[in-house]
């Protein structure tokens, strides 16, 4: 097979070494660093969303963003792959670097950010018009890709890696709403895999659905999470505790406490935390 | 799921190359849209200005004197608007005090009344009634119905009502009387659907409440949906007329053509729109044909007038909703 | 409060039948002339479809015979030319709408168009003929086609505007989260997810343009005879059948029927068929 070029990288911008890098989780301080966020600040019109966030998320490995209703997690998400570009009166300050790439630099286009980091939504949106089969392969086929082999191959794979594919390897050219709600998820997921990014955005992926739907796909994280990183937005706590590395607490739009997540549920430094993870409030 | 596991364990494969995404496909399709949208704005002014164009030389030599002289006379170049906007405002003020009552009470009955089975099938009646095409009307109308008229029904209003100075003279089939008629047929459809829409709108807790009250069904409608429902109704019969003024085929064939102002509700006459289009083909010189322009003119700004108010009353009630005149 | 059932009471509730009563006969009163319309449609028109009806020419006034063909293929003909003008203006206009609008300009386009829609059809006819038909072409089937597709637009670029809004913003958000270009969302996207309907809308402008006679008296003009090129009078329906209405010879009086029998049964099956198909939609779309 011939080697293909790899995607056109994104614009170097140096980076601002005068002040010490952000919180990281001291278990992974072996591993680089897949994000840095410095001084993430977050306005939608006059509502001052995100204040002051600074960390750093761990390559390959598994992050949750945990915390009450409108604290901010999913904005904080929405950040890392410039999603806010597209809310009109949406404004983003501060810094986040992607390996090292300043991810809002000016000559940086959010597209292509949006091919190194994927996301997978809260309500399952597998396209309606289309089969199992186009879904899978649709970011490669809308962004050019036509060679049919290729595209059969990914979809293959991504399908695999999705842990989907013994169920729909029969019905490829069914409708994608044809399949479970769980099973749409999965599709979602490997929709996103299909175009090889290199992190996995995951806002509430599970919570839609039921407990056996939910387990398969906190065991396809588990699974994941040796080749990309991934960042997921919960609002349950047992499911932060049981798939991820480091976790993030969040609160009024502030970042409390940044975690290994063993720690941060056992013995947490800050009294917040301990509240909000003894149930206290929520 | 092992499977998967070893696949996500064997590392990336070699990357594959996707199209660059380019701001300019992004420019030239959102700059596509943006001029096909703004279209719509240039045919509009297009259109006014054609008209107020066209309407040069009878506004010139005319002026205002045009809106009230009632001797339309190509043969001697003399023209007066007159015939045309009595025949227009008398033909769709009938067809509005037949349609708004029947509509009404249609919607009523549709809303409140019928049973589940009968519902469906009746509103898709009168939506099938708004599809025929105009001149589908006038072809039964000058065929079947104005012949009936003619022969039964209007010697019998005449008798009955023969003391009233409209209902003398000499019974035309083809009368302004046969054109109020049939422009009630046409325009029943569209104040029944609105009528039924505001009615909906209706929330039923004030319904309910009616009812807790002890009041029966027609007490019910009238004190909680057509209480609340009078600006719609209000809507709904300005968009019917809207319609009914810029009716031309089916008018044009049963009106009689006559440029003068009717003595009689049984007598020929002439809307601006019936006039414009049985008198254009004639037209040849240019005081005749900028005379018929301003008629047009005159016909837009009417029109567009009843429609921004029946928009203005009827958003009032829920979202927009585009006009299928 | 007595419960017993008093004259007044009971007044009240017969007063009430008595009203129901009364919408009711409005409804029927107001479904009548359709019925009687389908009726007589039927009974004067059917027996006139006979092959000759549908392959030749029409006959000069006062002969007995001929038929509609030219007609026909002239109602298709100017369709077509309107679709062509009408569809691409108006689905791309309401692609900009629903996607890119600003709040104040999209208003006026939509007010635009609002007033554009309920402007009479005559209005139509004698733009068409001052701004195409005079200058350019003459009579011709292009001004026809040109004058309904006018009259297309505004209709088109609403229904457009109203299904594209109808996707839920779910699917948006997923195709700009795997880095695919605007452009493609809204073609490959949403205007796929919406095409049902957009369609829907573009079948049911048709079919009211089909019907229309006012535009096209001073743009198509009418023509007996086949026409040999686009820039030449064209012959419709609605022009046949005003002709032949307004005839004092019975024989073109049945020929109107029927060709008015044609007329209806063509545009009350693309309603219908418009029907049928929005009846299955996707749940993905839930008016």
């Amino acid at each position: 097979m011939t080697p293909q070029p790899q995607l056109p990288a994104l614009k170097i911008t140096p980076s601002a070494q005068s002040e010490p890098p952000p919180p990281a989780p001291a278990q992974a301080a072996g591993k680089p660093a897949t994000f840095e966020v410095r001084h993430l600040n977050v306005w939608f019109g006059a509502h001052h969303v995100l204040r002051d966030i600074s960390l750093q998320i761990p390559s390959k490995a598994v992050t949750a963003i945990i915390g009450p209703s409108g604290c901010g997690k999913s904005t904080f998400l929405r950040s890392l792959n410039r999603m806010h570009d597209l809310v009109a009166g949406s404004r983003v300050e501060g810094r986040i670097t992607l390996f090292g790439q300043d991810l809002y630099g000016k000559e940086v286009d959010a597209t292509l950010v949006r091919r190194r980091v994927g996301m997978v939504f809260q309500k399952s949106n597998p396209f309606p018009t289309m089969t199992i089969e186009e879904n899978a392969t649709v970011g490669l086929r809308l962004n050019g890709v036509r060679q049919r082999s290729l595209l059969q191959e990914r979809m293959e794979r991504s399908l695999r890696m999705a842990a989907l594919w013994d169920e729909v390897k029969d019905r490829l050219h069914a409708n994608a709403m044809s399949l479970s709600g769980g099973q749409q998820q999965r599709l979602c997921i490997a929709r996103a895999l299909a175009i090889e990014p290199e992190v996995l955005l995951m806002d509430e992926p599970a919570s839609a659905l039921d407990p056996l739907a939910t387990a398969k796909i906190e065991e396809l994280i588990l699974q994941l999470k040796e080749q990309f990183t991934i960042v997921i937005v919960t609002h349950n706590m047992q499911q932060a505790a049981r798939i991820s590395d480091q976790t993030a607490f969040f609160y009024i739009g502030e970042l409390i406490e940044f975690d290994a997540t063993g720690r941060l549920f056992t013995n947490p430094s800050k009294k917040q935390t301990e509240d909000y993870v003894t149930g206290r409030f929520g | 799921m092992n499977a998967a596991a070893e696949l996500v364990k064997s590392g990336p494969p070699v990357g594959i190359v996707l199209a660059p995404p380019g701001r300019v496909a992004d420019n030239v399709f959102r700059g596509l849209t943006w001029v096909m949208a703004m279209f719509v704005m240039v045919l509009l002014l297009l259109v006014g200005w054609v008209l107020w164009h066209g309407a040069q030389l009878s506004l010139a030599k005319f002026g205002w004197h045009f809106f009230v002289h009632s001797n339309w006379d190509p043969g001697h170049g003399d023209y007066g608007a007159l015939p045309f906007i009595f025949g227009t405002f008398v033909s769709s003020l009938i067809a509005l005090l037949i349609a708004l009552p029947l509509s009404l009470a249609t919607a009523v009955y549709l809303t409140e009344l019928a049973p589940g089975w009968l519902r469906q099938p009746s509103i898709s009646m009168i939506e099938m009634l708004a599809a025929i095409p105009s001149v589908v009307f006038g072809l039964w109308a000058i065929l079947v119905l104005v012949p009936w008229m003619q022969s039964g029904f209007y010697p019998a209003l005449q008798k009955l009502l023969g003391i009233v100075p409209w209902f003398q003279g000499r019974i035309y089939g083809q009368c302004i009387l046969s054109a109020g008629v049939i422009l009630a047929i046409m325009i029943v459809p569209i104040i029944t659907s609105i009528s039924r829409e505001v009615f909906r709108a209706v929330p039923d807790t004030q319904r309910e409440a009616a009812f807790a009250l002890g009041a029966t069904r027609w007490e019910v409608t009238r004190l909680a949906v057509l209480r609340y429902s009078t600006r719609g109704i209000f809507g709904a019969a300005m968009l019917g007329l809207g319609r009914a003024l810029g009716e031309t085929m089916a008018v044009m064939m049963v009106i009689g053509n006559r440029e003068e102002i009717p003595k009689s509700l049984f007598a020929p006459a002439a809307t601006l729109a019936s006039g414009i289009a049985n008198e254009f083909a004639e037209a040849t010189q240019g005081l005749y044909l900028s005379a018929l322009f301003e008629l047009g003119l005159m016909l837009v700004l009417v029109t567009v007038a009843t429609n921004v108010v029946a928009h203005l009353l009827i958003g009032a009630i829920g979202g927009q909703r585009s006009s299928g005149a | 409060m007595s419960m017993k059932n008093n004259w007044q009471h009971r007044w009240r509730k017969v007063k009430s039948s008595m009203v129901s009563g009364l919408c009711l006969t409005c409804a029927a009163v107001v479904i009548a002339p359709l019925a009687l319309l389908l009726f007589s449609l039927v009974k004067k028109g059917a027996s006139s479809l006979d092959l000759n009806f549908f392959t030749q020419l029409p006959k000069a006034a006062g002969e007995i015979g001929g038929g509609m063909a030219n007609a026909m293929v002239g109602s298709l003909v100017l369709l077509g030319l309107a679709a062509a003008v009408g569809v691409p203006i108006g689905v791309l206009g309401g692609i900009y709408l629903s996607e890119f609008g600003g709040r104040r300009l999209s208003w006026a386009v939509r007010f635009a168009a609002d007033i554009l829609n309920g402007t009479p059809s005559i209005v139509w006819g004698i733009v068409i003929w001052a701004l195409v038909v005079v200058p350019i072409t003459g009579f011709s089937a292009y001004a026809g086609g040109l004058a309904l597709g006018f009259m297309m637009i505004p209709i088109v670029i609403r229904t457009t505007e109203e299904m594209l809004a109808m996707v839920p913003n779910g699917y948006r958000e997923a195709a700009y989260a795997l880095g695919i270009p605007r452009w493609r969302i809204v073609l490959h996207v949403v205007l796929k997810t919406a095409s049902r309907g957009v369609i829907t809308g573009i079948l049911l402008a048709g079919a009211r343009v089909i019907g229309e006679t006012a535009p096209l008296l001073f743009t198509a003009l009418g023509n007996n005879f086949w026409s040999r090129n686009l820039s030449e009078p064209i012959n419709a329906m609605t022009l046949q059948i005003f002709n032949y209405a307004n005839s004092p010879f019975p024989d073109q009086n049945r020929q109107a029927w029927a060709g008015a029998l044609v007329l209806i049964l063509f545009a009350l099956a693309l309603n219908v068929g418009v029907r049928i198909m929005t009846r299955g939609s996707a749940p993905h779309l839930v008016k």
